[in-house]
């Protein structure tokens, strides 16, 4: 079991009050792919960003169990984190313009990545570094090696983000909006390359959308995220006979090529999914 | 109205009138204020300043002319809170009355210096072109010299005075003020709503007095306040170098000049003039970081 | 124009500007000199003088011809690097300038190097720190910096340091008695008794100059240290600061490598400002302390209302600010990846 998460909360002190962002969430995860699916502020950034203990400073978090295999995340020490942090886990982000030190070049920001969990010369993870692109189908790796990241387009520098998460080689990749921020031709792309990833090395996925179908397709389970709750989890396959309104309601408001409406459906919120 | 529903009508989500917004505005960004606690220090410092000043004579016991040479350099009694000058005049009264002086350069300044900078960096920033370019060259020549430097060589040419001091510092501070204006009037120059006031037929003039100015105000004003430490430094140094405000006359600067001597005996004939600058400097600058951090907080 | 190469592009356009600010520099200086209202004449030839004599004077030095031509005459004479003489030192004041400026060059370096390596390091700590109580003190004493007077610091530091402790040497440059035994090769006395092997004087030189640098260093320290907090405090909430952690890095490793690598593009042009502001400090500062370098020169020029002097002193420390700004902006756009 790699991550187990029993009644996880986290909230924020804000100037009107408390703000609870997760309310009770459970999951349990093995060398399996899951999906989490929910619309902006529903918790799912949080939660999956609460395995690493990546939080903002001001969150206040609790839970009842946190552990990533078998370690407790909550009274882990500062190294024993950093030793799980790009080692055994990594963290996908959504966008490459940010998400990457805007003035160090690419290939030196995978070649630390290696360096800090593997050791060895300069040299050899600078190669490293080199295939590493390669294996995320970037073509002249080696001379994207000494690009600056704004210097790269979006989906380039999405592959950039996967191959410095995966240089030390960890069992767990947490994915959080990855393709957000991507033209929907590269989108696809980018998660078959996750995908290939992630199951030639036999790693658990973690994969944070908005967009269900997206999910549904990459992922064994999927999870529905609402208002810092859990509202539905599924297997894959099954997302037609979701229960929950939200989930269907989610999944009806997709226009359709196929089924043509005169009216596209909208999602009406109902106050008792904030409940429970 | 009892102090509850004034809250309530300030606090609303849901202003009536645009009177009640922009003044529900005010409070909101009072309240915000008042939660940093350097800022109210500043603030309330600086107003014991200014009423001091204002008041002056009042709560001075002596004038701050009268001299007596019997009791010249005295430490501080009872008599003489401060001690006495070389002259035997009442520290404690000069101070206070140095206090007027200061406060009187700094407003004089800003009232030269803000209103000025804010026409003409507002016009520059919106009409463009030629204007804009010229206007910039000038005011890079300005900026070009330490603030100091040129009031000094402003001063040297003029007459050494209070006057040529105001006019000088303003000469040298007014550049700030015109392009921080410019700035911000770049940034709505191309604005929907500019375009629209434009198409219904409006001049220029009044859309730069009306729409933009008002814009660049809050920049303005946290701007000067802050500046107001750098006018009251200026105007100490000018006065330290024998080329602001003359003797007698009681400037903390030229006072510090005057009796910089007498460092080694009467420490606190140098030094009281010397810490009263540094409140007044210090009061002004937290009450500046305040207000920037709530009218401007992404400046922090 | 667009065969250049981009980045040469942008900075020529800032380097053509240059010219036109420092003829602004020159035609304000010149006004201010035209603007006084002591007759330049009779400050040479004195109240009585006959009016023949006057009127020879005065065509003499050009005053009779239209502002325009004057304005040529002293664009002329400054090109060929002729600023007037000096009436105090009677030495044309280009002379003068070269034999001040080195001290003040000294000690404006000094000071800004006391403030790199101490405002660099308190400014990363307390931005890594922020909101504890060292953040707290520091964000105080660099206000506290901003707003005291520099004169009334060096004042203060004299009264306890020389006086009540007798610590520091007195004002000056050196001792009295090492005065001249140092030849002259870079006008700095550190520099030059240390090239000389003198090293008693080097000694004393040092001990001369630790105090005014010390009180020149804290305005430019208060200033460095806010804006590299500033800086800090913005690079740290970037998202690639979480991408670093997620990688597993040290808190040091990504606070200096990964943070204080993305500010200290903009932290060259800070330090380059800091030392242009350095200037105006050294005026006061080196009034205090009697340190024999532009500053002192300017204002005992000014208290002589000896005009060529003081306008010469301004126009060149005016050159030096707009010099210095003219190369911080440049180190910002050819060190800046990202401009490029």
């Amino acid at each position: 079991m790699l991550v187990e998460i029993d009644n996880l909360r986290i909230s924020f002190a804000t100037p009107s009050g408390v703000e609870h962002a997760v309310r009770g969430v459970s999951l349990e995860l093995g060398q399996e792919k899951l999906g989490i699916v929910g619309e902006s502020g529903s918790g799912k950034s949080l939660t999956a960003r609460a395995i690493l203990r990546l939080l903002p400073s001001a969150a206040q978090v609790s839970a009842d169990r946190l552990r990533f295999d078998g370690i407790d995340i909550l009274a882990a020490p500062e190294n024993v984190l950093r030793g799980i942090r790009g080692r055994r886990a990594g963290l996908i982000l959504q966008d490459p313009k940010y998400s990457l030190n805007p003035v160090m070049t690419v290939g030196r920001q995978i070649a630390e990545a290696w360096r800090v969990h593997k050791g060895g010369s300069r040299r050899v993870a600078a190669q490293a570094a080199v295939d590493l692109l390669e294996q995320v189908r970037i073509r002249g790796p080696a001379r994207v090696a000494g690009l600056y990241p704004h210097e790269l387009s979006g989906g380039m520098g999405q592959r950039v983000m996967i191959a410095m998460m995966l240089a030390p080689d960890p069992e767990l990749l947490i994915a959080d909006e990855p393709t957000s921020a991507l033209d929907a031709t590269v989108q696809a792309e980018i998660l078959r390359l996750i995908d290939d990833l992630v199951s030639r090395r036999g790693m658990g996925l973690i994969l944070i959308s908005h967009d269900l179908p997206l999910v549904s397709h990459f992922c064994d389970r999927v999870m529905v995220m609402y208002a810092g709750h859990v509202l539905e989890r599924l297997a894959a396959g099954e997302l037609s006979r979701a229960q929950h309104p939200y989930t269907r309601g989610l999944l009806e408001c997709l226009p359709s090529l196929v089924h043509p409406r005169v009216r596209l459906a909208t999602l009406a919120r109902d106050p008792a999914w904030l409940v429970g | 109205m009892s102090e509850t529903t004034l809250r309530a009508w300030l606090l609303t989500e849901t202003p009536q009138s645009r009177r009640q917004a922009a003044w529900g505005r005010s409070y909101r960004g009072w309240l915000l204020f008042r939660r940093n606690k350097l800022a109210m220090v500043g603030l309330v410092t600086s107003i014991i300043l200014v009423l001091a000043s204002l008041v002056a004579p009042l709560i001075t016991p002596y004038d701050p002319s009268a001299q007596n040479l019997a009791d010249r350099l005295a430490p501080p009694t009872l008599a003489h809170w401060f001690g006495t000058d070389e002259l035997g005049r009442d520290l404690y009264t000069r101070v206070i009355y140095g206090g007027r002086i200061t406060l009187g350069m700094v407003v004089a300044v800003v009232v030269l210096v803000a209103p000025a900078g804010l026409l003409v960096g507002s016009m520059a920033g919106y009409l463009g072109g030629f204007v804009d370019r010229a206007m910039m060259r000038v005011t890079d020549v300005f900026l070009a010299f330490p603030r100091l430097i040129l009031a000094l060589a402003f001063v040297a040419a003029l007459k050494p005075g209070i006057t040529s001091a105001v006019f000088a510092i303003a000469l040298t501070s007014w550049p700030a003020y015109a392009r921080l204006a410019r700035a911000d009037t770049l940034t709505i120059r191309h604005t929907d709503y500019i375009a629209a006031m434009r198409l219904t037929g409006a001049w220029s003039g009044r859309i730069i007095l009306r729409h933009v100015i008002p814009l660049c105000l809050s920049s303005v004003i946290v701007r000067v306040t802050l500046d107001m430490s750098g006018i009251i430094l200026t105007a100490a140094g000018l006065g330290f170098l024998g080329m602001g405000a003359q003797p007698p006359t009681p400037e903390w600067g030229t006072m510090i000049a005057a009796t910089r001597g007498y460092i080694l005996q009467q420490w606190w004939v140098p030094t009281i003039p010397g810490v009263a600058i540094l409140i007044a400097s210090l009061a002004f600058n937290l009450l500046g970081d305040g207000m920037r951090d709530v009218l401007d907080p992404k400046q922090r | 124009m667009t065969l250049l190469p981009a980045r040469l592009r942008r900075i020529s356009g800032t380097i053509a500007s240059v010219p036109i600010t420092l003829f602004g520099l020159i035609l304000v200086t010149f006004l201010i000199g035209r603007v006084m209202p002591i007759d330049p004449v009779i400050a040479i030839v004195g109240d009585h003088a006959p009016p023949d004599v006057i009127a020879r004077v005065r065509t003499e030095l050009g005053l009779d011809r239209p502002l325009i031509v004057q304005f040529g005459i002293y664009l002329v004479r400054l090109l060929h690097g002729n600023l007037g003489s000096s009436v105090m030192t009677t030495h044309p004041v280009t002379q003068d300038i070269a034999t001040y400026f080195p001290a003040t060059f000294e000690l404006a370096t000094a000071a800004i190097i006391l403030s790199i390596v101490l405002g660099i390091p308190l400014g990363v700590i307390a931005a890594a720190r922020q909101g504890s109580r060292f953040d707290h003190v520091v964000r105080v004493v660099s206000l506290a910096g901003q707003s005291i007077p520099v004169f009334v610091l060096g004042l203060i530091f004299l009264l306890i340091f020389y006086v009540k402790l007798g610590i520091a040497p007195g004002t000056g440059q050196i001792d009295v008695g090492y005065d001249g035994l140092v030849d002259r090769i870079t006008g700095m006395l550190v520099i030059d008794s240390a090239i000389e092997g003198q090293w008693d004087v080097f000694w004393d030189a040092l001990a001369h100059l630790a105090m005014p640098a010390i009180i020149l260093a804290y305005f430019s320290l208060a200033y460095i240290t806010r804006m590299t907090r500033a800086f800090m405090l913005d690079a740290l909430s970037g998202e690639y600061i979480v991408t670093a952690r997620a990688k597993g890095l040290s808190g040091a490793r990504i606070l200096w490598r990964h943070a204080f690598g993305n500010i200290a593009v903009p932290l060259v042009t800070v330090i380059a400002l800091a030392y242009a502001g350095l200037l105006e400090g050294a005026v006061l500062t080196e009034t205090v302390f009697s340190w024999p370098g532009l500053g002192l020169y300017l204002t005992v020029s000014l208290l002589n209302a000896d005009m060529n002097a003081v306008l010469g002193a301004t126009l060149v420390v005016g050159f030096v600010y707009v010099v210095l700004n003219l190369m911080a902006d440049i180190a910002y756009r050819v060190l800046d990846p990202r401009v490029r």
